[in-house]
């Protein structure tokens, strides 16, 4: 895969930079002679001002007629001064003397002792880690596929096929039925979408259909589904079957889901009526709008509607754990819209919508004005009951009167709410499958009707859909990266994501467009999506040593890893998105990346100089993800709050990518504690790669026995969850934990390393 | 007049079947901006004499979308308003509340459906009465009515228990004792009662009660 780097001879170089004050704080030279003699750098510089014009040309020069290969920079953090420090084709590490030493350790010569200490450490830490690190030379693809497939040819699918067409790019669309629009099709109208946002307005879906099918970039397969999906990003391979049973093979390279999503069942409702005559769900209604076409509207026994009562939260925001327990967003405003069809054509017709909490997100305030004008009325009410037939009658409790009450219609609409299309759940889907593998004949059959259900089905080790969420809906990392699934270059759009009306989906498509562009562009040019975007690293099992335990199989949180013919894992390069996940996960150590590895980190932990325990100055390494933990440390720094000169930090690429090794090295080596900082975990989950964190906290509730063989306390070893803006909250984490181990005492350990 | 009320009140019911939403709009000052209101609330947390009376303007305005008609022009709530207008300044969708408040005062006072007895009301209705006589206001009649509304016994007690601040006026030439005597009132009293008696018809024929 890779075109091989030419063997050059490495050429280790170390700059370290005194300004900022660094000079003044610390004593360089000495950082020098370390870097020279412990760190075996073969070229060690210092510099007053090593970012300006003149420092950098100094490392240019080095590299371009020393040959130096590899660059230590002993100055700010690595997220700062990036620009400055960018050297095409070494290897660089960076010793943070700047946010992580002279800003934090307290001022005064009281600690210059400690504050060079930490400073020699981290320039050690530094000529450690380059030492081991190659400079990736990335996998530029020539023949990645750019065409983007669109599953769902609905409101959000349709959006997203214009988009990425009108940016240029190919795309080939995939619907189930036999023509698009998706449940909009079915609309009388929609809601209002432009100021003044007052009246109901034209779907749009005609012309949209017309548009995709005079598009000559967009291919269209109608009364299709996905039969098979195998590859990665830049080279899916996409099995289109067709309902006549043809099949086509489409190559693409990313792939917007916009499966959208189907009413919740009214026939769960019978309390409210759900099955009985006179009683529609709002699909229900738009049905019988479309087929007044603008005249009045009837029942279905053909009598004028006179009074109808809208019914909100049918089956949903339940408590009760029978029923949908979300909100799904759209229905409020659905209704207002549905009460104006009939006030629009009579304004003497009865309508009442019986709301707990009236619910309209954006502009949809000025939509609710309207309807009140147009003679709406609006009840805050709890429906408990509601019979259908010739006279409905719904009885509720007025939520602002306090009673229990009963209004009679001609028709009642319930507003039910939205089940997303999201495929098979990998949750339920992944025992199945363990079962089947074991010879269990009835789950092997399960297996086949389960894969029938799914969207995508895609090829992965880990399951033929994305992983879902809360609800079923699409996994997606709803603070950070919206649109984002756990399966790289495959992006939800749209209520399979998270419940939505049809502006937002429509903005949900547009997005995903240009995610799915991103990836395409991405994965031919051998980088990586975010968070890590541009990375060229990828990971690499040395496959001699693997024991088959599939354990990073099983843990990559974007099921990147498959299985090839001998049951070795078989990474799938663009699928991945550089966390170290696997690499943390492997027991056997043989998952690494050519600049980040578990010698890139265990050689950092090894370099720290650990005192004797009679000079009473502990050590404790902390673990930090560069994502938000490490950040909020910067932070810390710039904000000149102090904590302990005692910690050594080492940024990780996340939580997930901390193997066990690093911290029984550590334990051994004589430090006296490990703190992890990692993002927050489980269901508001934080964490970049989704898993990392939850999965490092699981290896750490395990590390018990390991630290009892090596007789020390449970305390040693800590997991925090942080977020980026806890600068304040790190230091004092930091802090207190120091306190708490100078309480435990010196690790027993020292002296023995 | 009561039998006029009672006509009044039969018509409404009639013209406006179970629509009271539709009698207020037509027949309430600024009565078509009930519909607006989004139940939020603001105004029941607003009113300064909220907890002294039996219905918010929030309620009130839920009450009048329900067709609670006897209900809400049998409510003593607009007849506490004291015209503060906090809640008016602070509802987020702008209703005049104080004057919607003043307007179903208004027209359950005339259909005759106002509580009895209640204090404000009478109060308004003595200062009226004795306003139009004369078109001044008689202030030592109005205080004894107001005192003996409850009785000779009661009226006395009342009358006694103010006797410093009387006095006072008094001294200060606030009160004239001589105006039991009827009192003075505007130069052509003729025209007055025409103006008055005008007005009263204009607003009638507005608000239904005569053709
Ligand atoms: S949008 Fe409205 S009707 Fe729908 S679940 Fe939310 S609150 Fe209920
Ligand atoms: S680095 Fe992360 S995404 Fe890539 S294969 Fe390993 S666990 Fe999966
Ligand atoms: S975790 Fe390591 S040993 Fe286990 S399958 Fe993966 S590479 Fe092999
Ligand atoms: S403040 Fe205004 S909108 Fe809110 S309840 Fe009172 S009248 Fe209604």
């Amino acid at each position: 895969m890779n075109a091989p780097a030419t063997p050059v001879t490495p050429k280790y170089a170390a700059y370290i930079c005194s300004g900022c004050g660094i000079g003044d704080a610390m004593k360089v030279g000495q950082l020098e002679n370390i870097a020279k003699k412990e760190g075996k750098m073969a070229l060690v510089k210092s510099h007053p001002f090593l970012c300006n014009a003149e420092g950098v040309q100094t490392i240019r020069d080095d590299i371009a007629n020393e040959q130096v290969t590899h660059v230590c920079i002993a100055a700010c953090s690595r997220r700062a001064k990036t620009e400055a420090f960018q050297f095409d084709g070494v290897a660089m590490s960076r010793a943070n003397l700047r946010e992580g030493v002279l800003w934090v350790v307290a001022a005064g010569k009281e600690h210059d002792e400690v504050r060079q200490e930490m400073a020699a450490d981290y320039v050690r830490m530094g000529c450690a880690e380059v030492k081991k690190m190659k400079q990736p030379a990335g996998n530029v693809k020539e023949a990645s596929s750019k065409r983007i497939l669109v599953v769902g040819g609905g409101m959000s699918g349709m959006t997203a096929a214009l988009e990425i067409a009108d940016t240029g790019y190919e795309v080939v669309l995939v619907e189930k039925s036999g023509a698009l629009g998706g449940m909009a099709a079915n609309l009388w109208k929609r809601q209002p979408f432009k100021t003044p946002y007052a009246e109901a307005q034209d779907t749009g879906v005609a012309e949209m259909a017309a548009r995709i099918a005079a598009n000559p970039l967009i291919t269209l397969h109608l009364n299709s589904t996905i039969a098979d999906t195998s590859g990665a990003p830049g080279r899916f391979v996409i099995q289109v079957a067709q309902e006549s049973g043809m099949v086509s093979e489409e190559t693409v390279g990313a792939i917007v889901q916009a499966t959208g999503f189907t009413p919740y069942d009214m026939a769960k409702l019978p309390e409210l009526g759900g099955g009985q005559t006179n009683v529609v769900d709002q699909a229900g209604l738009e049905a019988l709008a479309k087929q007044a076409n603008g005249g009045a509207i009837k029942r279905e026994d053909g009598k004028e509607v006179s009074s109808v009562v809208f019914v909100q939260c049918a089956g949903q925001r339940d408590t009760t754990g029978t029923h949908l327990s979300y909100c799904s967003g759209h229905c409020c405003g659905t209704s207002i819209k549905q009460a104006m069809y009939f006030k629009d054509q009579n304004p003497d017709i009865d309508t009442v919508v019986m709301y707990q909490d009236l619910r309209v997100p954006g502009m949809g305030e000025d939509f609710y004005r309207s309807a009140q004008q147009k003679g709406v009325i609006f009840s805050k009410g709890k429906a408990s009951k509601v019979t259908g037939g010739d006279s409905c009658a719904v009885t509720f409790k007025d939520l602002i009167l306090d009673e229990e009450n009963t209004i009679d219609a001609d028709l009642v609409v319930l507003a039910t709410g939205q089940v997303p299309n999201a495929g098979v759940d990998l949750e339920a889907w992944n025992p199945v499958v363990t079962a089947a593998e074991g010879g269990d004949e009835a789950a092997k059959a399960q297996r086949i009707v389960m894969h029938g259900t799914s969207v995508l089905k895609l090829n992965y080790r880990q399951g033929p859909d994305v992983p879902q969420f809360k609800h079923g809906f699409a996994d997606s990392h709803f603070i950070c990266f919206p649109y984002e699934t756990r399966r790289t270059g495959i992006y939800a759009a749209g209520p399979v994501r998270r419940p939505m009306d049809i502006l937002q989906a429509t903005d949900d498509a547009t997005g995903a467009a240009l995610k799915a562009i991103q990836a395409v562009e991405n994965a031919s040019l051998g980088r990586a999506a975010h968070p890590r975007s541009g990375d060229l690293s990828f990971p690499t099992a040395r496959l001699e040593g693997c024991t088959q335990c599939k354990r990073c199989t099983v843990e990559c949180p974007f099921g990147a890893i498959d299985e090839d013919e001998k049951r070795f894992p078989k990474f799938n390069e663009e699928r991945c998105r550089r966390c170290g996940t696997c690499m943390g996960a492997c027991p056997v150590r043989v998952i690494s990346f050519e600049n980040y590895s578990v010698d890139t980190v265990g050689s950092q932990v090894k370099a720290v100089e650990v005192p004797e325990e009679d000079e009473e100055k502990p050590r404790i390494l902390v673990l930090a993800c560069e994502n938000d933990a490490y950040p909020a440390l910067d932070m810390a720094g710039m904000a000149r709050m102090n904590y302990s000169a005692f910690v050594r930090v080492i940024p990780v690429r996340c939580l997930g990518s901390v193997n066990t090794i690093w911290i029984t090295d550590a334990l051994n080596g004589g430090y006296d504690g490990v703190m992890m900082m990692g993002c927050k975990k489980g269901d508001e989950y934080q964490c970049h790669f989704v898993k990392g964190s939850e999965l490092a906290h699981y290896r750490m509730s395990k590390i018990g026995d390991t630290l009892k063989q090596m007789g020390l306390e449970p305390e040693r070893v800590v997991t925090q969850e942080v977020a980026i803006t806890d600068n304040a909250r790190v230091v004092k984490l930091i802090n207190d934990y120091v306190a708490e181990l100078d309480k435990l005492g010196p690790s027993p350990m020292k002296g023995f390393g | 007049m009561t039998i006029n009320q009672n006509a009044a009140n039969q018509a409404a019911v009639e013209r406006y079947r179970n629509n009271f939403l539709k009698e207020v709009e037509a027949n309430v000052e600024e009565g078509h901006m009930v519909k607006m209101c989004m139940q939020c609330g603001v105004c029941a947390g607003s009113c300064p004499l909220g907890n002294a009376w039996e219905h918010s303007p929030q309620k009130i305005f839920m009450m009048i979308r329900a067709g609670k008609r006897a209900e809400v022009l049998g409510s003593d709530s607009m007849f506490m308003c004291t015209s503060c207008y906090n809640c008016m300044v602070r509802c987020p969708r702008q209703l005049p509340i104080t004057h919607i408040m003043h307007g179903l005062a208004n027209y359950a006072h005339r259909l005759g459906l106002a509580p009895k007895g209640q204090p404000t009301r009478d109060f308004a209705t003595l200062f009226w009465n004795n306003a139009i006589k004369r078109g001044r206001v008689n202030e030592l009649m109005l205080t004894l009515r107001h005192y003996f509304r409850g009785g000779l016994v009661s009226g006395i007690k009342e009358a006694m228990g103010m006797q410093s601040i009387g006095l006072g006026l008094l001294l200060a030439k606030r009160l004239n004792p001589m105006e039991i005597f009827g009192g003075h009132g505007v130069k052509d009293l003729k025209g007055f009662h025409a103006i008055i008696a005008k007005a009263k018809e204009i607003e009638d024929r507005k608000k239904g009660f005569t053709a």
